[in-house]
């Protein structure tokens, strides 16, 4: 089964994590390791985001917003694609990510609505 | 015959319905289907077993039927070749004979439906909700009336879960060596909740409620049979049978709540006694002591006293002492004070009480209070005692429970 990791957590932590290195290595060897054991599909971070620009179409009217979707403290700060047999090992390789100590993960099955 | 028939058939419905609805999700991973085919399966038994006389192998005569029910329905609806393959694998009914074979692998299907079911996933109310649906065989309805939520809340909350175990992805197995130990814990918590709200349902005097006792000490009797080496499985079932064993005796005739030290232990279930405390010792000498163990100790203390006065306090508040180790917990503190009161007299259990006010875990529990004004009580500080008991009694959440503190309150006006 596919899996979306969203990589969860509030913006100033975001920031304060992007200047601490070591979770920055963290987050590369981590990568390493998910697309030798061959489960990473994909992996992107994310600008924060203030850089953010939100799109809706309202009649033939294009809305635009800036910033993200919710105004809420917690952001998405990026994502990866993983492919696990289950839950249970999508949890395991979540529960690896060095932004889990520190933010969360949230795991979305892949699927039609 | 009719009635002989009939009881047989409610008889294997308690035994055998967790077990077939687990053999049939395991062989086509359809949740509703099995729960479907298990319930079409006991509708033909009440209607052939009065005619056609009662199986000898109840459990194999009643997951046949399940399972080519289940093989028909997929075969109607076969659509695209994954249910074909589905109504293929279900087809192959084994050889009868092979009994142990066949009796571990029906096993095997209960335990990953109870690790499935608890699965850490899950909301804990959805977990309780499937564990009794798909293991125990409760009807929604019967679900929802024992946790006060109407039917159709507790049937969207049941759909959402199974779904959710479906698209999710949440595997049906009994979990990996490495996940075991807190995976067990966890189906042992929600056995541990649906045995509590039948206990606090006693003065509620609801049936189906009261009922839930019966069906986690069921389900945990299962457990052990199928974990034998987990002694935290026995622990509880042994915790739950050595409180089960005085349910009667804890209200009286007008719904109050009666204390341990004033129930009339010759009304004690002996029997439900003398298994918890087997299962206890058996437990035990595996060495690893944890929580369900040592407050089935601590019941088994008071379950094995002749009467209140020959409780073996110090013991008591021994174990506490290690419980609160293990489980920090105010509650579990609370309890400490009450038996160290009881060994070592009320001025030492009013020390730690005190100690545990100033910390406000407990700030709105009634039970503190109500500990402070017992404890005062005895040191004959009446006034005092009368105050704790008007706090406890404007806090306490059971009709049963403020019957009690008001007569414990007349008595200490009355004395002071």
């Amino acid at each position: 089964m596919r899996y979306m990791l969203l990589i969860c957590g509030d913006s100033e932590t975001a920031a304060s994590s992007a200047a601490d290195g070591s979770i920055m290595a963290g987050c590369a060897a981590w990568t390493e390791e998910m697309r030798r054991r061959g489960v990473l599909r994909a992996v992107e971070g994310l600008r924060p985001p203030s850089d953010a620009t939100t799109v809706r179409v309202r009649g033939d009217q294009v809305l635009l917003t800036d910033g993200p979707f919710a105004e809420t403290k917690e952001q998405i700060g990026g994502y990866c694609l993983i492919e696990c047999a289950d839950l249970d090992e999508a949890i395991e390789v979540a529960s690896k990510h060095p932004w889990a100590k520190v933010g969360m993960l949230e795991v979305r099955p892949v699927g039609q609505p | 015959m009719t009635s002989e028939a009939q009881a047989a058939v409610a008889a294997a419905f308690q035994e055998e319905w967790g077990q077939i609805v687990a053999t049939l999700i395991g062989a086509t991973g359809d949740w509703d289907l099995a729960e479907e085919c298990a319930q079409d399966a006991f509708a033909q038994a009440l209607e052939r077993w009065p005619r056609d006389g009662i199986p000898s192998r109840a459990g194999a005569w009643l997951t046949t039927v399940a399972r080519n029910r289940a093989t028909d329905r997929l075969r109607r609806e076969a659509i695209g070749a994954a249910k074909l393959r589905q109504a293929v694998r279900l087809a192959p009914t084994e050889p009868p004979g092979d009994d142990d074979a066949a009796v571990s692998g029906v096993r095997d299907d209960r335990l990953r439906l109870m690790f499935t079911c608890c699965h850490p996933a899950l909301a804990l109310e959805a977990q309780v909700a499937l564990t009794l649906r798909t293991l125990a065989g409760l009807t929604t309805a019967e679900i929802a009336r024992a946790f006060l939520v109407p039917e159709a809340t507790m049937s969207k909350r049941l759909v959402r879960a199974k779904q959710k175990i479906r698209h999710a992805g949440i595997p049906y197995r009994v979990p990996p060596a490495h996940l075991l130990p807190e995976r067990t814990a966890g189906v042992l918590s929600v056995l541990y909740l649906l045995f509590n709200e039948g206990y606090a349902a006693t003065a509620g005097a609801d049936l189906v409620r009261e009922g839930l006792c019966a069906e986690a000490i069921r389900l945990a009797r299962v457990l052990v049979r199928l974990l034998p080496d987990e002694p935290e499985a026995s622990g509880l079932l042994a915790l739950m049978l050595l409180h089960d064993a005085r349910r009667v005796t804890r209200v009286d005739g007008a719904g109050v709540l009666v204390p341990l030290e004033r129930q009339d232990r010759s009304r004690w279930d002996a029997r439900e006694i003398g298994e918890g405390v087997e299962l206890l010792d058996r437990a035990l000498r595996l060495g690893h002591a944890g929580p369900y163990q040592l407050q089935a100790a601590i019941a088994a203390c008071h379950a094995s006293a002749a009467d209140a006065a020959d409780t073996d306090w110090a013991e008591i508040a021994a174990l506490y002492g290690r419980l609160v180790q293990l489980v920090p917990s105010p509650v579990v503190e609370l309890n400490r004070a009450v038996a160290v009161a009881m060994a070592d007299g009320p001025t030492a259990g009013l020390a730690l009480l005190e100690t545990l006010e100033a910390s406000g875990a407990l700030a709105g529990y009634h039970l503190l209070p109500a500990t402070r004004a017992d404890l005062l009580r005895r040191l004959g500080r009446g006034a005092e005692a009368a105050a704790a008991y008007r706090d406890a009694l404007a806090l306490a959440a059971t009709e049963a429970e403020r019957r009690y503190l008001r007569q414990r309150l007349r008595e200490t006006a009355a004395r002071s």
